[in-house]
């Protein structure tokens, strides 16, 4: 359950105040899935920042799963991250000199996990996102889908409630896109919250939920009906 | 994260940049390595000159005309005094003191040696018996000024001088001649090389009176005096300077020196020499911190999505500080274990080249050398490891 309430975040741009969100109201269940909406600048990536704890709202607050979370300590954000929050990139964030192994044992490695424990979970990702050939590959070695397909493996690895995409397609074709999409609304199906955000019509289709945003605000926020 | 994963991260981290990562290394590791081997250049040479000067004797104490003044001017000057000399009697009453273990009184000069058609200029030592025990010297052959026979004209060659003059004959029982009086060569020395600046090979020993007449003087130019113990230098010392003030009329113009306290000295300065020539060194370890810290801070700047994935998968801000921490003690850890070994490979390869000079670097320095290292490398990386830790997730991810 992710509750926001009054967030706005504002950025300075030289003396100028930007708005990146402005008195957003957002609430959002547990299983739910949401694609975010709109132009460059309408502050959808900043909401997910916020919604992942990577940025920290100027005022108003949020509630993940009944806690207020918004004043927490860096440390407990931190492990809120780790434990609750699974992050997919557009640019992937690959660590170039890990193995595709090493890079999904990371978030377990983190949490301070014993080696064999970490080295089963790692098999069974790898199995289950079929890079069992490809384990011991550096990212270069990798082509994009195969990259996005670690990256989601790490993102899932420490069984997160949500799953926070941004554009997790925008650096990839059409049909290997639609594969790594497949890829997460098949996690979202075990339980997973899934929120993408994307300026693709046909990708935010394909969510049950769908938000536009402009100018830091939410303009639609409508179930999809078609499904 | 545990310890052991941050070492093996970090440790991953190194091994991928590998390049930088020897160079590093290898800057830190001349670093301890220039620590190591320049003092045990320094201590080396400590060591030679104290057992150098060790080696001319044991609870050493030597008696010389004049007295060294600080006023300026003898005091004796004003009464138309000069200085008396040492003479024979001050020898035998120094004798008489009960600290005094035994004396030799010394002459020196030089004098023209000649014997079956060879001749050359040699030092002359005039002294009596106790010379040798006195000064750590050996016989090879025959016998020595024997005490109480200080009248015959006995003479006793140096090592080298020997083989000169008799390269095939024994040279004990040989006569040879010392500027005008002939001499019977009664013994020969071992060769002992050269001590303090000073060969024994090449000298010739004769009694004193001979070596008086020769010289043609009644004045002695040192006494050299053993103490019974090491504890009793000191008396000694005191109780020479009284007999000499008594037997000179109240005046006090002699000087004793001691050996122990010219060892002293010796060691306080090379000592002083070998400290100020490891803080040198010490400066190429500051400079490979300095080093270091560049480096990091040049990492911290590469990876800094890195850092912001490794924030966002949830990192902290410790375990960020950690993994560059630990960076950068690997890198100064390797470098202090390499510099050691490579100091001590220096030392033995002057120890090899230099038999005479013992070359080991004092355990202090070496232990000082690593964990200055260490430390430098441990201060070097708190600036960028915390500027690791401080970036802002989203803008370190957003960096391209």
């Amino acid at each position: 359950m992710i509750q926001l309430t009054e967030i706005t975040r504002i950025f300075h741009m030289g003396d100028q105040a930007v708005h990146a969100l402005n008195e957003i109201n957002l609430s959002i269940k547990s299983g739910e899935y949401v694609s975010i909406m709109g132009p460059s600048g309408s502050g959808k990536s900043t909401l997910l920042n916020i919604i992942g704890l990577l940025d920290k709202p100027d005022s108003g607050h949020y509630e993940l799963d009944g806690k207020i979370v918004t004043d927490l300590s860096e440390t407990e954000q931190a492990q809120i991250r780790r434990e609750k929050i699974g992050f997919v990139f557009q640019t992937f964030h690959l660590v170039p000199r890990l193995t595709a192994a090493e890079n999904i044992e990371l978030p377990l490695i983190l949490s301070g996990l014993a080696p064999k424990e970490r080295h089963t979970r790692v098999n069974e990702a790898l199995l289950a996102f079929e890079l069992q050939d490809r384990a011991q590959h550096r990212p270069s070695e990798l082509s994009g889908g195969q990259r996005q397909r670690v990256a989601i493996a790490r993102a899932t690895i420490m069984r997160p409630t949500a799953i926070l995409a941004d554009e997790p397609t925008g650096n990839l074709d059409h049909q290997i896109g639609a594969e790594v999409m497949t890829l997460l609304e098949n996690h979202h199906k075990t339980g997973t919250t899934l929120i993408v955000v994307t300026h693709d019509r046909e990708l935010g289709a394909r969510a049950h939920r769908q938000i536009a945003m402009r100018d830091g605000k939410i303009m639609i926020d409508q179930a999809n009906d078609t499904i | 994260m545990t310890l052991s994963d941050t070492l093996h991260l970090s440790f991953k981290a190194i091994m991928s940049y590998r390049i930088r990562s020897i160079l590093i290394v290898f800057a830190m590791a001349l670093g301890v390595a220039a620590v190591i081997v320049l003092t045990a250049l320094g201590d080396g040479a400590r060591r030679y000159v104290v057992n150098q000067f060790s080696s001319i004797g044991t609870n050493l104490l030597v008696v010389m005309p004049g007295r060294a003044e600080t006023s300026g001017s003898f005091p004796g000057m004003v009464l138309g005094q000069t200085p008396r000399d040492l003479t024979l009697k001050d020898a035998q009453l120094i004798g008489q003191l009960p600290q005094v273990k035994r004396y030799a009184p010394l002459n020196v000069g030089v004098a023209e040696l000649s014997a079956a058609n060879r001749l050359r200029d040699v030092t002359v030592l005039g002294s009596n018996a106790n010379i040798l025990p006195i000064r750590h010297m050996k016989l090879a052959q025959g016998s020595f000024l024997t005490q109480g026979s200080g009248h015959s004209a006995q003479i006793v060659l140096g090592a080298k001088l020997a083989q000169e003059f008799f390269p095939r004959t024994n040279a004990i029982g040989q006569r040879i001649r010392l500027g005008e009086n002939r001499f019977l060569v009664s013994g020969v020395l071992v060769p002992q090389g050269e001590s303090m600046g000073f060969n024994t090979d090449e000298v010739v020993i004769i009694p004193i009176d001979y070596a008086q007449s020769l010289f043609n003087t009644t004045s002695l130019f040192r006494i050299l005096v053993e103490a019974k113990s090491h504890n009793q230098i000191q008396s000694t010392k005191q109780a020479i300077l009284n007999s000499l003030k008594q037997s000179h009329d109240g005046e006090e113009d002699n000087t004793v020196i001691t050996q122990d306290a010219v060892l002293a000295t010796f060691e306080k300065i090379l000592h002083a020499l070998t400290l100020s020539v490891a803080g040198i060194a010490a400066i190429s370890l500051i400079v490979a911190g300095i080093l270091i810290m560049n480096v990091m801070l040049v990492a911290v700047n590469q990876r800094t999505t890195e850092i912001g994935l490794l924030k966002a998968i949830g990192a902290n801000t410790t375990d960020i500080r950690r993994l560059f921490f630990m960076e950068a003690l690997w890198l100064s850890l390797a470098g202090a274990i390499i510099g050691f070994l490579l100091g001590q490979f220096g030392s033995l390869l002057i120890r090899l080249i230099y038999p005479q000079l013992p070359a080991w670097a004092p355990i202090w320095a070496s232990l000082a050398g690593v964990v200055v290292a260490l430390i430098t490398g441990i201060l070097a990386s708190l600036l960028p490891a915390s500027r690791a830790a401080k970036l802002d997730p989203v803008t370190a991810l957003s960096k391209k």
